[in-house]
């Protein structure tokens, strides 16, 4: 080992002394210990043939890398972690792009730069569906407040109704559009549909907008809550219209149109159930029994 | 020194039932005095166990109890639903700092979450006996202001064992179930009255 030891620093010497001398020579960390003055030569000699050679060897190994980093099969678990691999900042950005839906900007391209997840869509739905069951609680403990003889219960059941009813529509309705699209994949030339993932991830953040509008419902003006509803509506509708839109331009105007009515309508329906939901029924008091 | 040799050698399985009862209810003692002044210690994720959770788990549950007065559609949580709640909330909140690429395993996880819930049991205590006084906004007060401190106590404990587990840029989106989960399980201390 001694004398590969005395090759590898003489090799060093040479090649800092050749550099030294021509500044601008290539030179390359490669791992064969050919003789020096060969090694050092060919770099003195033909750069731009060996800058070109280097080249092709590194695009050899990463072809070889890619190829060694297949998708893993999903029975591992690697395969759900890719669903996860995204920062705080990248979530942020994302519910902050739903929020504020611009008519140019399409929520997939620009902002999930085919890069899905599934931890927004997740916890936004489960965070909806604990904040209605909350909110509605509340709203009856301010009712029994004004009406004492409303009858006050926790009323826990609300929260698998709701939990239930939000996650199987962002998974549901998402797997119907897809599939929608996909049929319709052959009139479309330029675009191409998305995948069943980003799909699932544009319903599942624009969700987020919901989550205030129902702490905003506790604000007992009949108006004002039709108001925050409607506004929630409007937001949320949009982005899924402005993410669709691109998609769909290229298909017939009947099909365009039914599609984006259908989902607006399904939006709205939503939108309808969780002021339901969050409203309840109030039981009048049942007579105290000795 | 013998004594210590002799206590090597011999399996747990000779040693009287107090012994081994003993000495798990001490270790989970030492937990318990952990989780209530937390500090930077590798105690709860280094001996790992699930009797303290199962323990404060049950303990909750039977407590948010209520008489079946009341129909079952409108009632409070029963002893099976805030059990569900309790694990599968452990469980998700595990899988999802894994997910993320943290490196803790599932166990340690599920240890550290559900020792955490002893600040809120305790709160459930106090709420218990508050509500044994006449009721009133005072009495609702008392039991929001208890609930609301034992809730940050159970944030900043689990935040303090688990947040050195995960990469640093996706520290708050592991953080953030386990602030949902103890925000449902003080929700649920907070709405209980008894009938």
């Amino acid at each position: 080992m001694a004398a590969a030891d005395e090759l590898a620093f003489h090799e060093f010497e040479e090649a800092s002394n050749l550099l030294a001398e021509t500044p601008d020579a290539a030179t390359a960390s490669g791992s064969d210990q050919l003789t020096p003055q060969g090694h050092v030569a060919v770099v003195v000699d033909s750069g731009g043939s060996y800058g070109a050679e280097e080249e092709a060897e590194e695009s050899d190994r990463t072809a070889l890398l890619q190829e060694e980093k297949q998708q893993p099969g999903f029975w591992t678990f690697g395969y759900y972690q890719s669903f996860f691999d995204v920062d705080t900042s990248q979530v942020l950005d994302r519910i902050r792009g739903s929020l504020l839906p611009r008519p140019g900007h399409n929520f997939v391209r620009h902002h999930l730069r085919n890069r899905p997840d599934l931890y927004g869509p997740f916890w936004i739905c489960a965070t909806l569906a604990f904040v209605l069951a909350v909110t509605g609680n509340l709203t009856l403990v301010l009712a029994q407040r004004r009406d004492p003889s409303i009858h006050y219960s926790p009323q826990f059941h609300k929260v698998t109704v709701a939990g239930v009813t939000i996650y199987c529509y962002v998974w549901l309705v998402p797997l119907a559009l897809w599939g929608f699209l996909r049929w319709r994949k052959g009139v479309r030339e330029r675009m191409g549909p998305y995948t069943f993932l980003e799909t699932v991830c544009v319903y599942g953040y624009s969700l987020f907008v919901f989550i205030p509008t129902v702490v905003l419902w506790l604000i007992p003006v009949p108006w004002l809550q039709w108001l925050f509803g409607a506004l929630a509506l409007a937001l949320s509708a949009a982005t899924l219209v402005f993410t669709l839109w691109p998609v769909v331009r290229e298909d017939t105007r009947l099909v365009a149109a039914v599609l984006l009515s259908t989902v607006v309508l399904l939006h709205a329906l939503l939108a309808v159930g969780c002021k339901a939901h969050h409203e309840g029924t109030p039981r009048p008091a049942l007579p105290l029994r000795r | 020194m013998r004594s210590h040799i002799r206590e090597f050698d011999s399996s747990t399985l000779n040693e009287s039932v107090q012994n081994t009862i003993m000495r798990d209810l001490k270790a989970v003692g030492k937990k318990f005095m952990h989780v209530l002044y937390p500090r930077k210690s590798n105690t709860l994720l280094r001996d790992w166990d699930l009797w303290g959770p199962l323990i404060l788990c049950v303990t909750l549950a039977l407590m948010l109890q209520r008489s079946s007065i009341d129909s079952e559609k409108d009632g409070g949580p029963q002893f099976a639903e805030v059990f569900v709640i309790v694990w599968f909330g452990a469980v998700t909140i595990t899988l999802n700092s894994k997910l993320l690429g943290g490196n803790i395993s599932f166990f340690q996880s599920l240890c550290v979450l559900g020792y955490c819930i002893l600040p809120l049991t305790v709160a459930m205590l106090v709420c218990r006996l508050v509500l044994l006084a006449e009721p009133g906004p005072i009495n609702f007060m008392v039991r929001l202001f208890v609930v609301i401190v034992m809730f940050a106590w159970s944030i900043v404990a689990s935040t303090a064992f688990l947040a050195d587990s995960q990469p640093p840029n996706r520290k708050a989106l592991a953080i953030y179930p386990v602030f949902l989960f103890y925000f449902v399980i003080s929700w649920m201390i907070l709405t209980f009255t008894p009938q």
